[in-house]
């Protein structure tokens, strides 16, 4: 039985379903007492990523990106809801064996960390290589060189150690390392953030590229919107642990729907123009969420009901279907905006 | 299908400009001799010592220093250089082993400790602990006497009482490594726990410990040497410093170079090394390299 095709894969390589995400902490402020708070990095996210696809996940420090980054990595379990990998739990598939460590791929935001400083760069690239046996042993010496070669280092880097190159390079090497393996699906943290810009454009162009040329699925946690316009077609913006909205990346960014999204746009600042007023107020601590809408406390277009109940990420209607936010009051008017359905109700 | 993005400039890698180790450690360049001046003495003992070191002569009893035995002989007519020269060879070998048995020990229990958990980490902790609750000495004492006098008695007596300090520092600096990202995306890859261990691990600690063995192969020479200045390390006519100071204790008022030249050498060796380890630690180990 095959379903109708509806112009996407019916079966998207990750879905997180309401996926929450509870630390306990001690209470803070509390030095003699144990008792436990339950700390929620991520709450009820709903996230699809379609094979092939790239998508920028945003948010200010705090806001469950890290989190959700290890939910789809299979390194934590999420504490409710699911999160699939090709409809099977992350979890259950990276027990099961090498393959989806394989097929998933990590590029960490401190490349310099992740690569294991008495190592040359050349055992570093060919760890991955031997571990998967994805080459011969004879042909290693090539691959790592023509690795390097993909990433634009020259092949004398293999000898050296990641001490003596520089931060660019560096990542470099741990995109390198991370492409060693064959992967589908290559998960980077602020792959390109803290570098200067000449560096920044020539690895965008680099991971632009290869997710072209290698058929990538690419998920992308910056807090740059510029990065994420450049380089991803989908975004999906957190706040508080929770996708407050997704769609196309140049839609939402263009028309956010979501006050949160537009205070985000707002603030990034852009060529001959003051920068606007700042989102007033701090984020809030996860240990003491406003009542209602989470973003109610902050927000600029805030309506008497928004601290009565939470809203859900709803999709919209008619020709931007493919948009969703989590907001009573949409900025961008759709033909049939969801208004005030919470589907906990 | 290779097509390269533009090649990053990689630097060449700069002559190293820094003055030799040697210059600009006069103080560790001397402790070095001196150190290795005892190492070839105790490799070389039968070449340099003048005499057999436990050839007793009647004749010869308390000679003061000078003349034929150049640092005189002890009450049972004994050539005290020789004898120190042969001492040097005890104290090295002992030094050696006691290391080797301290740092296995505490490689092993550290590592364990460092990388378990919950009820396994707390009883790993809890016997660390009570083996670091005594000073080596005490430690080493009372393992002479479950086990009984030799040299191969207090080889084994020092080395446990050194595994305690050594599993410390190893514990500290696997909890250090372990914490890092490399160990992490090295478990992304789903590489097994133990090969983590023994590529990612072991050779970021074997650095930091080979620093504390540098540093502590003075305390096994004067833990070893005390054993036998008590009468309970090594048995005479064993040629052992601590044996020789005390066995020239009940003379020093008349002839004081029974117990002072062996022990000028043991302090001579013992600054030496303790010199030379500082110099190493601080020339080598990045958490050092701040404070100069």
């Amino acid at each position: 039985m095959t379903r109708p095709a509806e112009g996407h894969d019916p079966q998207p390589l990750f879905e997180l379903i309401e996926v929450e995400k509870v630390y306990m902490v001690r209470r803070p402020g509390s030095v003699f007492s144990t008792a436990k708070v339950g700390l929620p990095a991520l709450d009820g996210v709903r996230l699809k990523i379609r094979k092939g696809a790239s998508v920028a996940i945003v948010g200010e420090s705090g806001s469950g990106k890290s989190t959700l980054l290890r939910v789809l990595l299979g390194l934590t379990r999420p504490t409710e809801g699911r999160a699939l990998y090709q409809g099977r739990p992350i979890d259950e598939v990276r027990a099961e064996g090498r393959e989806f460590a394989r097929q998933v791929a990590m590029v960490y935001q401190d490349a310099r960390g992740s690569l294991n400083p008495r190592m040359t760069i050349g055992a570093l690239i060919a760890e991955p290589l031997r571990h998967f046996a994805i080459c011969p042993e004879t042909d290693l010496p090539a691959r790592v060189k023509a690795l390097l070669a993909r990433v634009g280092l020259p092949a004398e880097v293999a000898d050296r150690y990641p001490s003596a190159l520089s931060g660019g390079q560096v990542r470099r090497v741990a995109i390198a390392r991370a492409l060693a393996s064959e992967p589908t699906v290559l998960v980077a943290d602020e792959a390109v953030s803290g570098l200067d810009v000449s560096t920044q454009a020539q690895l965008l162009n680099l991971l632009r590229r290869l997710q072209r040329e290698m058929a990538l699925t690419l998920v992308f946690i910056t807090h740059d919107l510029g990065v994420a316009s450049y380089l991803c077609e989908d975004i999906a913006i957190m706040y508080l642990g929770r996708i407050v909205e997704t769609g196309p990346t140049n839609a939402v960014l263009n028309a956010p729907a979501h006050p949160y999204a537009r205070a985000l746009r707002r603030a990034a600042p852009e060529f001959f123009a003051p920068i606007t007023e700042p989102l007033p107020g701090e984020i809030p601590s996860p240990l003491d969420l406003p009542p209602g809408c989470r973003f109610s406390g902050r927000c600029d277009r805030v309506q008497p009901d928004c601290h009565l109940s939470d809203p859900a990420l709803l999709r919209f209607g008619g020709p931007a279907a493919n948009r969703a936010a989590a907001c009573f009051y949409p900025l961008t008017e759709s033909p049939t905006a969801p208004q005030k359905r919470d589907i906990h109700a | 299908m290779m097509d390269a993005a533009p090649p990053a400039v990689v630097p060449t890698r700069r002559p190293r400009t820094r003055r030799s180790l040697f210059l600009r450690r006069p103080f560790f360049t001397l402790a070095l001799i001196v150190a290795l001046g005892f190492v070839l003495c105790a490799a070389f003992a039968p070449l340099i010592a003048p005499y057999n070191p436990t050839l007793q002569s009647i004749e010869a009893m308390m000679v003061p220093p000078g003349g034929e035995h150049v640092l005189g002989t002890d009450s049972y007519g004994q050539d005290i250089l020789s004898r120190i020269i042969y001492g040097a060879r005890y104290a090295l070998v002992i030094a050696f082993f006691a290391i080797l048995i301290g740092a296995t020990g505490g490689l092993v229990l550290g590592t364990a400790a460092g990388l378990t958990t919950g009820k396994v980490e707390w009883v790993l902790m809890r016997l660390i602990d009570s083996i670091l609750a005594l000073p080596s000495l005490i430690l080493a004492i009372a393992v002479i006497a479950i086990l009984g006098q030799g040299v191969d008695k207090v080889v084994i007596a020092v080395g446990i009482s050194m595994i305690g300090p050594f599993s410390r520092t190893v514990r500290a600096d696997v909890l250090q490594v372990s914490s890092q990202l490399f160990v992490e995306a090295a478990g992304l890859m789903s590489i097994s726990r133990l090969t983590v261990i023994r590529r990612h691990i072991l050779p970021n600690i074997a650095f930091p410990l080979a620093v504390q063995i540098t540093v502590r192969v003075s305390e096994a020479i004067l833990v070893s040497s005390s054993l036998s200045f008590l009468g309970i390390g090594v048995t005479p006519p064993t040629p052992d410093w601590g044996l020789m100071i005390a066995e020239g204790r009940g003379f020093v008022s008349f002839a004081p170079w029974m117990s002072g030249m062996p022990g000028m050498a043991l302090a001579l060796l013992l600054i030496a090394l303790a010199i030379v380890g500082d110099g190493i630690r601080e020339e080598f180990d990045p958490k050092m390299r701040g404070g100069q």
